[in-house]
């Protein structure tokens, strides 16, 4: 029996239709363009003007207080304006755009592909490193990675647990970076670990990428404290809680508890890789993986693409845009955001791009709850959506906290099952906002 | 690309599932016990069946169209039919056809669309058309064909059912034993009692179609069963010739119809998996109760209708397992 998780869970059709395609490297382009708000945290700062030359690897944001990232600059050229531009977000944010000219690298960063596999620096210097190399989770929550590896002092860390079931539907990347760059992988767990002072680390995958287990099996064999755990396929299995559930069979407490009041860090495949590059290579995050992707995709691809560069260019690199696309998504298709066009930049936490069909895209007429409990059986969390959604409808804030929303990951599992095709994750996060508002409002006035 | 591009929040796919689809299903998994009560009962069944679902459907677009006036009826949703079926399945089959008129307009009139249509009525609709009946016309309702009249309706001759022989054997009538049919036959359905409700071959073939299309879960069939087989054993091993033994129970009345297709109905069974267990454990309790202490010989239609009474209760009581919930 494959380890998952217990409770809920779905199964959409994987559709991994780019899973074979080997990353290649996107074009350079021809303006970048840098949000300023990448991560969760507070944005960023600039720290370039107008007509500053900047090189690859070039500081151009830093962080503002603990929780928050550094941005560097992908591409060498010429400051062309700090700005406001329409992110993944949807809404006009900050930005610093970067005309680019050549493509110049900032002199310490190695840019040779010779894997490094000592790392003799320190604890503080391998966290200073991440940190400088502006790392956030690259799974799509963008939490500062150097944050994730200052656990709090009375929580005792035992495993870190690798983050590669990557059960979003369409999705590849972290497929594609586990069996083109294992070594480098390994090589960044081991940094992690020491990081973490620690010296047990799971790499959970799903039985879905057989050549990816086979691969990252082989070369752990050698190494000591690193296990590949293969996972039945189930969604949300690569969601934190489910994931340290479905490898150790610990339960997170609800909010605010985190991951490591069970002892356990979790950290993307995707972002090992950065990790590795920024340690050992002194690179900064100016790159990620992307799949770009959709049923009526001419050719979907796993891009690696420097962060800035605009989506319009990816989707051009994967045949162009589809006759049917009606609805562009970055990321998959259980949590991604809806784009408002096709200039928003890539950012960190930039998994993926979807380009969905008319027919999938249109939201089917809302019905009545036929109370068939569909939505308590798929939800992960063990909640009761039909109640949560009932509750926001009638403004129950109350009915809503007591009955766990602020347990609910968003994973999209009930609103994807429901027979009545029920916005149902809508009014729970609409919910979700405002009791967040009244424990907030409650505990500053204590 | 489309001129403009849709704007949704997430999760951008569906599974594809339907109110429509679910209603097909258990229409489907109904079809067996519809053949098997054909092969008994004859035309009537196909009567009572087809004046029920006919009159069902019309009685909804009526109401939905002149006095709720609902833009979109919703009896292409496949709901009514269901009720339709379920409540001849509650018939005898030599009913007359008046009679099915009035079931069927207390069933989606007071039952259903009262409470605002589909998803919102609190009992079985079903049930309160066959209990409006049962009180109304309890002469009727409780004289049942005897099996094998081809082309009898109305005008067929009636018997006793297993049921009513059981309750004269518990009042002490020993001569009432001999009567009782084999086992075998009330599995295959050769004997009396209403038109849906005799074979538990062909109720439990539905079962399996329902589980098989993820329709409905084990829990509320199994918890029923299982409740009125202990409880039923249990006064079984007190006395045997008083008490007749569980099995025979379990095959006989509208239990199988009753705990397959009339308390699994999304709408006024609990939402939760242990919800729906403790609802079985309350029917399978009421339902003994009733067999064995009540003035009637049946009680699956009180306990379901009672228990439906019950389901908001118990899904204030009955949360599903929360993650990470600390037990105290």
């Amino acid at each position: 029996m494959l380890k998952t998780f217990k409770i809920g869970g779905v199964h959409p059709e994987p559709n991994k239709i780019s899973a074979g395609k080997k990353i290649v490297t996107a074009a350079l382009p021809k303006q970048a363009v840098f949000p300023l708000s990448q991560h969760i945290g507070a944005p960023a700062v600039p720290c370039v003007q107008r007509g500053d030359t900047v090189l690859v690897g070039t500081r151009i944001a830093d962080p503002v207080g603990f929780v928050s990232a550094a941005i560097h600059s992908s591409v060498s050229g010429k400051v062309a304006k700090i700005d406001t531009v329409v992110d993944t977000s949807g809404f006009r944010k900050p930005a610093i755009f970067i005309d680019v000219e050549g493509d110049k690298w900032e002199s310490d960063i190695d840019r040779s592909d010779t894997l490094i596999l000592q790392c003799t620096i320190s604890q503080q210097e391998i966290f200073d490193r991440i940190k400088n190399a502006g790392i956030v989770g690259l799974g799509g929550a963008c939490f500062p990675t150097h944050v994730k590896l200052m656990p709090p002092k009375d929580c005792k860390i035992d495993t870190l647990i690798i983050n590669a079931a990557e059960c979003e539907p369409f999705l590849t990347a972290d497929h594609r970076l586990m069996l083109e760059y294992p070594d480098q992988i390994i090589v960044g767990i081991r940094i992690m670990l020491k990081a973490l002072g620690i010296e047990y680390a799971v790499i959970g995958i799903e039985e879905n990428k057989p050549d990816a287990i086979a691969l990252m099996r082989a070369k752990t064999s050698m190494v000591s404290g690193i296990e590949v755990v293969p996972l039945k396929m189930k969604y949300p299995q690569g969601g934190e809680k489910q994931l340290i559930e479905a490898v150790t069979g610990r339960r997170v407490p609800p909010p605010p508890a985190l991951p490591a009041s069970v002892g356990c860090v979790v950290q993307n495949i995707g972002t090992v890789f950065a990790v590795y590059e920024a340690v050992q290579k002194r690179k900064p995050l100016i790159e990620r993986i992307v799949t770009v992707t959709g049923k009526s995709v001419q050719n979907p691809s796993n891009l690696k693409v420097r962060l800035g560069t605009p989506i319009s260019q990816l989707i051009e690199a994967a045949g162009g845009l589809p006759e049917d696309t009606s609805k562009i998504v970055s990321g998959g298709p259980m949590m991604g955001r809806p784009l408002l066009g096709t200039d928003v930049p890539v950012v960190k936490g930039t998994s993926g791009i979807l380009m969905i069909p008319e027919s999938d895209a249109v939201r089917h007429k809302e019905r009545t709850c036929i109370r068939c409990g569909k939505c308590i059986t798929a939800c992960p969390m063990g909640l009761e959506p039909y109640l949560l959604a009932v509750a926001s409808e009638m403004e129950d804030w109350e009915r809503a906290e007591e009955n766990w929303i602020m347990s609910c990951i968003e994973c999209g599992c009930c609103q994807s099952t429901c027979p009545s095709r029920r916005p149902l994750l809508d009014w729970v996060r609409l919910a979700k906002n405002r009791v967040n508002d009244i424990i907030r409002a409650r505990n500053t006035k204590i | 690309m489309a001129e403009k591009l849709y704007i949704s929040t997430s999760p951008h796919i569906h599974s594809g599932d339907t109110i429509e689809r679910n209603m097909r299903w258990v229409i489907i998994a109904l079809m067996p016990a519809l053949v098997a009560s054909f092969i008994v009962f004859g035309l009537g069944a196909l009567i009572v069946t087809a004046t029920s679902v006919a009159f069902c459907l019309l009685f909804e677009w009526l109401i939905a169209k002149f006095l709720l006036k609902i833009k979109d009826t919703t009896i292409s949703d496949g709901s009514a039919v269901i009720t339709g079926i379920l409540l001849a399945f509650n018939l005898p089959s030599n009913i007359p056809i008046y009679m099915i008129a009035m079931g069927a307009l207390i069933a989606i009139g007071v039952g259903k669309m009262a409470f605002g249509g589909l998803g919102k009525n609190p009992f079985n609709p079903a049930l309160v058309g066959r209990v409006f009946l049962l009180i109304s016309f309890p002469a009727a309702m409780t004289s049942w064909p005897v099996p094998h009249q081809f082309m009898a309706y109305t005008d067929a001759v009636t018997g006793a059912t297993p049921l009513s022989l059981m309750s004269l054997i518990a009042g002490g009538d020993a001569s009432a034993a001999a009567q009782l049919p084999g086992l075998s036959s009330l599995f295959l359905g050769t004997t009396g009692g209403c038109l849906g409700e005799v074979s538990v071959l062909a109720l439990l073939l539905g079962l399996v179609i329902l589980l098989w299309r993820k329709v409905i879960t084990w829990h509320i069939p199994i918890s029923i069963l299982a409740t009125v087989a202990v409880l039923t054993g249990i006064m079984w091993f007190v006395n045997p010739v008083l008490y007749v033994n569980p099995l025979y129970h379990l095959c006989t009345g509208g239990l199988m119809l009753g705990a397959i297709f009339m308390a699994t109905d999304y709408v006024t069974s609990p939402m939760t998996t242990k919800g729906m267990v403790w609802y079985g454990i309350g029917i399978g309790f009421l339902t003994v109760l009733i067999r064995y202490f009540g003035s009637y010989p049946e009680g699956m239609s009180f306990a379901i209708l009672i228990m439906n009474g019950v389901t908001p209760l118990i899904n204030n009581w009955c949360k599903p397992k929360r993650f990470g919930k600390i037990a105290k």
